[in-house]
């Protein structure tokens, strides 16, 4: 530490750094204030961050407390904790059930399996939207929970993630538990799966996350209102309805309960998501 | 903890991975691992192959066909056409053409903007944190990723609010005597306004020719007003990932190259400049490809904003668009493999730029 800074540099620093934080958390004070405005107040003063008056309808419209049920974002929340649930629950167990096979069992076409799980971490969502549409029309569960369950509860970048993880659980673990006459299910899930805890809770936290925000995959998978989670519920709710400014209290507000489930989980496990989206990424 | 230390790992536990196992047991249990292996890959195979091997090769089949996305088209529902899907949206003149290649123009320009601004902006946000002066880290870095795992569609309707007439924007630019656009709904291209600026208001002579169903002035438009709030939402929302990857590189460089040249008088942005740049290089490889190849995916956001204003509209839209509003499904499937197409090139590229041990 031979190097000191000068009181003048380091104000300089924390002045970019409050600068850089209000433009960063801005839109979110904003967002959550202008839920408590009224509509006529929402529009006008958009910038005030105080509302005047304090005005709880739209809340109130979220939690169904008005005879206005146009809106039904409780259903919306239901489904979008339902799908994202199962989805979570679905990739934890299969991927990291393909991923100890992929990391630690030696079976014919185990190379052929690995390099196409790897090659499909290439194929862009976008261009999925038709081909999984059409394959959903074919098997008749279009607009359907399983079908907007089933073909995303299991992700590639899950499996690879998983093996990572039990590339470095020791062998001799194990060996121990086949000679006490183990077999391979047994071993994975009493033996192995505990010593990988870590790479469990970054996947149920990663999983969780993309498939709360998930949206364009629900858009082609569903029709009817019934399916609509919050992500296409919102989408619905607003199309069409730019630049007419009312509504924007009703709007931040369903778009915070949106933003709030991963905000909490952000911050419960922070240092974990961090890291997960690191390694996702460079490996992917 | 991390599976990057687990990829470090991974040499010794594959060593370790296939002991001798006693004689006579050998064959038990490779017959057991060969069974169980297939058990244990099996769902999650069967469901990569059923939703998405078997759609992308159906989906292939559907680009060469008229399907309506209202019959079956594996019974005989749809039509084989051969390339007429591919050749109007690139070879024949007309609404098909105008309208996949404006969405190329609009993607060209988002592209263009956003892979600069989030990679300079996610840099200065990771030099900024990693500061070994300042206190209080965690929380600004945690302030500058959050946008980052927030949904697309509950960013971008706050985005619209900001943005919208008498929005927080506007309201912030007449402060300082600004008269500012309909931003959401401002089709008039940036470079354009900048020419307006210097006197040309009305499209010269040579830019009316048409290359490939738009005219050369509306190639040349730049991103649009609507266009930049994309450009804008996207690059806040994204750079607090990528600035983690360059935290993460930053935290890696030993700090005695950088004392040495301290002391040999070399001042802060020098130091920055011929030695910390350089020792970033493969993340800011890593940054720029991974930024090329999401950009070219832009969907959620243009789902929103793209139907009020044809400058925002992107191939990924396109494609959804001619298939779910227009049912023009070989039309959008097309689309879909071109846009298939790029990316592939762009991952190739990718990989080949960089090291296959990249840990950064």
């Amino acid at each position: 530490m031979i190097r000191s800074t000068t009181p003048g540099r380091r104000a300089t620093g924390y002045l970019l750094l409050v600068i850089f934080a209000l433009i960063f958390i801005g839109p979110f004070l904003i967002e959550l204030m202008t839920s408590f405005k009224s509509d006529p107040d929402a529009t006008a003063h958009p910038l005030a961050l105080l509302p005047n008056p304090l005005d709880l309808g739209a809340w109130k419209r979220i939690f169904g407390m008005t005879s206005d049920s146009s809106v039904p974002i409780l259903t919306w929340l239901g489904n979008s904790t339902l799908v994202a649930v199962c989805i979570t629950g679905g990739r934890v167990f299969l991927d990291s059930l393909a991923g100890y096979a992929l990391a630690r069992m030696d079976f014919p076409g185990r190379r052929v399996v690995f390099a196409g799980v790897l090659g499909t971490l290439a194929v862009p969502s976008v261009v999925l939207l038709i081909p999984r549409f059409l394959v959903l029309k074919e098997l008749g569960i279009f607009d359907t929970y399983q079908g907007m369950i089933i073909p995303i509860a299991v992700d590639a970048t899950g499996i690879f993630l998983m093996r990572q993880f039990f590339l470095a659980v020791p062998a001799s673990v194990e060996e121990a538990a086949r000679l006490d006459g183990a077999g391979p299910f047994r071993i994975y899930w009493s033996v192995v799966l505990p010593l990988v805890r870590p790479g469990l809770i970054t996947l149920t936290i990663l999983s969780f996350q993309g498939s709360w925000n998930e949206f364009s995959y629900f858009l082609v998978s569903t029709s009817s209102p019934s399916h609509f989670t919050l992500t296409t519920g919102l989408a619905q709710l607003t199309s069409g309805s730019l630049g007419k400014g009312n509504q924007y209290p009703l709007f931040m507000g369903a778009a915070l309960i949106t933003t709030i489930p991963v905000a909490v989980l952000f911050f419960l496990f922070q240092k974990r998501l961090t890291r997960g989206q690191l390694d996702g990424s460079v490996k992917g | 903890m991390s599976a990057l230390g687990a990829t470090s790992g991974e040499a010794a536990a594959v060593e370790t991975a296939t002991p001798p196992p006693p004689r006579g047991l050998n064959r038990t249990i490779r017959g057991t691992q060969a069974v169980a292996g297939w058990l244990f890959v099996a769902p999650a195979a069967v469901i990569l192959v059923v939703f998405l091997v078997v759609p992308i090769v159906l989906a292939l089949f559907v680009s060469f066909t008229d399907w309506s996305g209202l019959t079956n088209p594996l019974t005989g529902g749809a039509h084989w056409v051969g390339l007429d899907n591919y050749k109007s949206l690139l070879t024949e003149p007309g609404l098909t053409q105008s309208g996949f290649m404006t969405s190329l123009r609009n993607n060209f320009y988002y592209v263009l903007f956003v892979v600069p601004a989030q990679t300079a902006l996610a840099l200065g946000l990771a030099v900024l944190v990693n500061n070994r002066f300042l206190r209080g880290k965690g929380f600004f870095r945690t302030a500058f990723y959050f946008p980052s795992v927030t949904s697309s569609i509950a960013i971008t309707l706050v985005f619209m609010f900001l943005f919208n007439p008498s929005g927080v924007v506007n309201v912030l630019l007449s402060k300082v005597g600004l008269h500012g656009p309909n931003w959401l709904i401002d089709e008039n291209g940036l470079f354009q306004v900048v020419a307006g600026a210097f006197g040309v208001h009305s499209t010269p002579g040579w830019a009316q020719h048409q290359v490939l169903g738009l005219s050369l002035w509306d190639w040349l438009s730049g991103p649009s007003i609507g266009m930049c709030v994309l450009i804008i939402m996207v690059t806040w929302t994204t750079s607090g990932s990528f600035m983690l990857m360059f935290l993460a590189a930053l935290q890696g460089i030993s700090e005695d190259l950088d004392e040495a040249a301290a002391i040999d008088g070399a001042n802060a942005w020098k130091r920055f400049w011929h030695i910390t740049l350089p020792m970033l290089r493969p993340t800011l490889v890593l940054v720029i490809t991974l930024g090329l190849i999401g950009t070219w995916q832009v969907f959620d956001q243009v789902y929103l904003l793209g139907p009020n204003n044809p400058t925002i509209p992107t191939p990924a839209y396109y494609s959804y668009r001619e298939s779910f509003a227009n049912f023009h499904f070989g039309v959008g499937a097309a689309v879909a493999f071109l846009l298939f197409l790029l990316i592939v090139v762009l991952t190739v590229i990718q990989r080949r730029l960089l090291p296959e041990d990249i840990q950064s």
